[in-house]
């Protein structure tokens, strides 16, 4: 394990005037698996946009020793940082063994890219064992039932042998033994990396979370284990106490519009 | 300094011109994401409306003008049908309204020069449009430039307040935004669609009226004209009308002054390399939303 | 080759059965029997010249399925590579031939021309292998230089398309305008050698078939073997997801490039091996125009399928040239019909017709079995 964790320092987003994510702070430890929770439109997964690259953002992101904002997202992606989305996007043409096989590939060499791939690599066959998927390797990824498509976002990011994975409500959409057999992968991986999940679902947070950020309109407003947040009276208030508690979230589209 | 002030002066009737065409295009491409090759075709019905109401009316004037709205009917009822016809089922697949609308392209140049004949036509302009009013100093501006840029300048005008006032404006607006919160909320978006459709071909029919008063009027007549407004919509920035304005008179004066100092092919590349080299700059064009959005 | 596959998908390489695997030998053999055999042997002089240029229309297509089927790139101004590598190509020969009547200037420059010696441009052209390089450099060149700008900045696919188009207006528009030095609207035409052997030879006509043939054999054997590599796997990846793939730590503006820099390669190829066969490269083989007309044979064979936009592209050629002059009203119609129906209706080409049709039939749900709590099937995106 490398001593490698995230630091978020005054991170600020602007929309055309509308300020996203407000001066937020972070510290997520080597090892931890730490869970954003917060409503719609607090600015849980345009955090994760700022870190990975992909909106501006003032402030300091650094992972490790190193600078992250102002690089392109491919750079970032290269240092060892993976993400999902909310939709989930695999190469639905392709089959899971070449979706991670391209997830695997990003140092090859031109020679090693102009050639047909003869064996399975070694990391792309744990990473088959790992999400267990070993049986659906050559089906089109496009056939695969939601939660699959899942895993294999997250195989693709083991496959890069990514130190940091930020997911964005990997949970969504899931039935409940999918729910549980996502948690489980999820401490599985994060004994060697650092885990940031966006989540909704209280239940799944609860069970699995090890530590939790709350966020609310762009600022962290509560931090510490699942029960030290659970007792902040802030919270209860702006989040925990609202009626509709967990959410469900079928049209993702709105959700983004809403968010925005 | 007078040769500069007419180039410029050239540049904005050649502005006008392209404003006019490109408005249309600014709805359907610009806030749909389709890319209607058949825009050209459209601005071609536009121009023989005029030349058939000419000749069934004797008076040039009296034609013109009743040319405006019935080229935009015209234009904006072929639009529509396309848009039902084939668009809608494309919706999905933007860039492959390309090659479809260039198909529907081909075959309307070709019914053109079934019906009218091969060889361009040409209308008589009204006595009113024929002279030039001078500006003092050796600086004239021609009546039917100044009749386009009017005419352009108007469309601008009532575009925005359907946009910003009406009910359909914000409905068009809405669907633009969020086509899938649009429909949840209660917008019937395939009729904004075909509404929208409507009115950006219509426009195009308007331009086509205009373009009869500087040019002739035949089959290929609007494929002269439609990369160069996409080109306006591109470097102005998708769904901007205040962007196309002012691209569609920046590139007509660019063109025209370029066109004075060297010669019209090498003005051509030159303002090509410039809006590659402007979209080093600005990749989305001069104005963009920012949003969150993935693509 | 892969043109029985239902979709743009990409066949697995792993578990293929003995016959499948001798499936693209065969093919391979067999288009090349057909191409240097049969061809020759049974078509007249007059026919296996038209054939020659057709597959010119190939070899573009070769690209396009590259660059447009598998890279998602619409690239709508292939014509601007063709005439690149074609007036490379006829400016060598125009000098050759007026060398061999003992003159400096090519006969058009004459007419035209406004002094007696030949443009600094011109002047390398005189040697063979920067002339034959050229054909292919210069494509190339501005296919990266356009391509680094366009895909480095992430302008949008549809500006790109735009884009290509004004380039290859702006070209066709430049050629046009310098008549003194590239023979303006007419082009450069009536070329009589090919590197010292004389195009009214019917026998030197045919050697240009063959190498016509040949390469284009030689091409798609090479952009196959792209196909079912990592690159090619890249690249459909890149085409689908392009977001994804930088993720991945990919820069998709580099796989891009890749793609439409060889697609611009084999564009220039045809264009260069044009002149021989027809004898003729004008600014309007290169416009607008024209330039979506080279995408039109890939998108009804299959855009996606190598041997579709092979065989699409040959045979709206042989339907052009063999409606277009008995009627040629009745060819803009069938012209514009099939860009509406080909693209419109059957994205996937002729190639994927028998997939289409298997699906109708069996009507959804034998397709796989499907895993437990099923997603939404994601068939309309294939299709």
């Amino acid at each position: 394990m490398s001593g490698e964790g995230l630091t978020v320092r005054d991170l600020r987003v602007t929309f055309d005037g509308f300020t996203a994510v407000d001066g937020v702070d972070l510290d997520i430890h080597p090892g931890d698996l730490r869970f954003l929770i917060g409503p719609n439109g607090a600015g849980k997964t345009t955090l994760v946009d700022a870190v990975t690259g992909l909106v501006k953002a003032t402030g300091s992101v650094r992972f490790g020793d190193q600078d992250l904002l102002g690089r392109p997202v491919h750079r970032i992606a290269r240092m060892g940082i993976g993400r999902t989305f909310q939709t989930a996007t695999v190469f639905e043409e392709l089959t899971v063994l070449q979706n991670l096989d391209i997830a695997a590939g990003a140092g090859r060499g031109p020679w090693t890219m102009l050639r047909r791939r003869r064996t399975v690599p070694e990391p792309v066959a744990r990473a088959l064992e790992t999400t267990g998927l070993t049986s659906l390797r050559d089906r089109p990824a496009g056939v695969l039932a939601h939660g699959q498509k899942q895993w294999l976002e997250i195989g693709m990011l083991l496959v890069q042998d990514v130190r940091l994975l930020l997911l964005d409500e990997p949970v969504a959409g899931m039935s409940h033994d999918e729910r549980e057999a996502t948690g489980a992968l999820l401490q599985r991986i994060s004994a060697d990396r650092t885990v940031v999940v966006i989540e909704h679902d209280m239940d799944f947070m609860r069970s699995f979370a090890r530590s939790v950020s709350v966020l609310h309109a762009g600022k962290v407003l509560s931090e510490g284990t699942v029960a030290e947040v659970q007792a902040d009276a802030k919270v209860q208030e702006v989040y925990l106490g609202r009626t509709a508690e967990p959410e469900p979230a079928p049209a993702t589209a709105v959700a983004v519009a809403e968010e925005a | 300094m007078t040769v500069i002030l007419n180039q410029s002066l050239t540049g904005i009737s050649i502005g006008a011109v392209l404003l006019l065409i490109a408005l249309g295009l600014t709805l359907t491409f610009g806030q749909m994401g389709v890319i209607n090759m058949a825009h050209g075709e459209f601005i071609m019905a536009g121009a023989y409306t005029t030349y058939v109401l000419q000749k069934s009316i004797s008076s040039a004037g009296v034609s013109l003008l009743v040319a405006l709205p019935i080229a935009f009917l015209a234009a904006g009822a072929m639009g529509a049908l396309l848009e039902w016809l084939l668009i809608r089922r494309l919706y999905t697949r933007p860039l492959d309204t390309l090659l479809v609308t260039w198909g529907v392209s081909l075959m309307l140049q070709q019914l053109a020069r079934d019906i009218f004949g091969a060889p361009n036509v040409q209308t008589t302009a009204p006595d009113a449009l024929t002279g030039n009013i001078s500006l003092g100093g050796g600086i004239t501006f021609a009546d039917n430039r100044l009749f386009i840029l009017g005419l352009a300048l108007l469309s601008v005008l009532a575009l925005t307040l359907i946009l910003r006032l009406t009910p359909l404006g914000r409905r068009i607006r809405a669907v633009v935004q969020n086509r899938d919160l649009a429909e949840v909320s209660g917008i019937a978006t395939g009729r904004v669609d075909r509404i929208t459709f409507f009115i950006g071909s219509g426009l195009a029919g308007v331009a086509g009226v205009a373009l009869t008063l500087v040019g002739p009027i035949g089959p290929t007549m609007g494929t002269n004209y439609i990369v160069d407004a996409f080109l306006v919509v591109v470097v102005g920035g998708i769904g901007q009308l205040k962007g196309s304005v002012i691209t569609a008179f920046a590139l007509g004066i660019l063109q025209a002054v370029l066109e004075y100092s060297t010669t019209v092919s090498v003005a051509k590349v030159i303002v090509l390399v410039a809006i590659v080299a402007f979209l080093q700059w600005r990749p989305q064009g001069l104005y963009t939303l920012r949003t969150r959005s993935l693509a | 080759m892969t043109t029985t596959t239902s979709s743009p998908a990409v066949v697995a390489p792993t578990s293929r059965s003995l016959p499948e695997r001798l499936r693209v030998p065969a093919g391979f053999a067999l288009g090349a029997v057909l191409l240097l055999g049969a061809a020759p042997a049974l078509l007249s002089d007059f026919r296996l010249n038209l054939l020659a240029k057709y597959l010119c229309y190939a070899i573009v297509a070769v690209g396009v399925s590259l660059a447009w089927g598998r890279g998602g790139l619409m690239v709508l101004g292939q014509g601007v590579f063709f005439g690149l590598g074609g007036y490379a190509m006829a400016m060598h020969l125009k000098l050759t031939d007026a060398a061999a009547t003992g003159e400096t200037l090519p006969d058009f420059m004459q007419l035209y021309g406004t002094g007696d010696t030949l443009p600094w441009w011109w002047k390398p052209f005189a040697d063979p292998a920067f002339a034959l390089a050229m054909t292919v450099l210069l494509p190339m060149t501005v296919a990266a230089l356009l391509g680094f700008l366009v895909f480095r900045r992430r302008v949008k696919g549809a500006y790109f398309a735009i884009l290509s188009q004004a380039l290859a207006a702006a070209l066709s528009i430049w050629l046009i305008g310098q008549q003194a030095t590239t023979g303006g609207t007419n082009g450069l035409t009536d070329i009589q050698g090919f590197f010292g052997y004389s195009l009214d030879d019917p026998v030197n006509q045919r050697m240009v078939y063959f190498i016509i043939a040949a390469v284009l054999l030689l091409l798609m054997a090479g952009v196959r073997q792209l196909f079912v590599s990592r690159f090619g796997e890249l690249l459909v990846a890149t085409r689908d997801s392009e977001e994804r793939v930088r993720f991945l730590g990919y820069d998709p503006a580099n796989v891009k490039l890749v793609a439409y820099v060889l697609a611009a390669g084999a564009a220039g190829l045809a264009g260069a091996l044009f002149v021989p066969a027809v004898g003729i490269i004008s600014p309007a083989l290169i416009g607008i125009v024209p330039s979506i007309g080279f995408v039109i044979g890939a998108a009804v064979g299959g855009r996606a399928s190598l041997v579709g936009a092979v065989l699409g592209a040959i045979a709206v050629a042989w339907a052009q040239s063999t409606l277009s002059d008995a009627l040629p009203a009745a060819w803009t119609y069938v012209q514009g019909l099939l860009f509406v129906v080909a693209v419109g209706f059957l994205p996937g080409g002729l190639a994927s017709l028998g997939a289409v049709l298997r699906r109708r039939r069996t009507a959804a749900p034998t397709t796989a079995p499907t895993p437990a709590t099923a997603p939404a099937p994601t068939t309309g995106e294939t299709a």
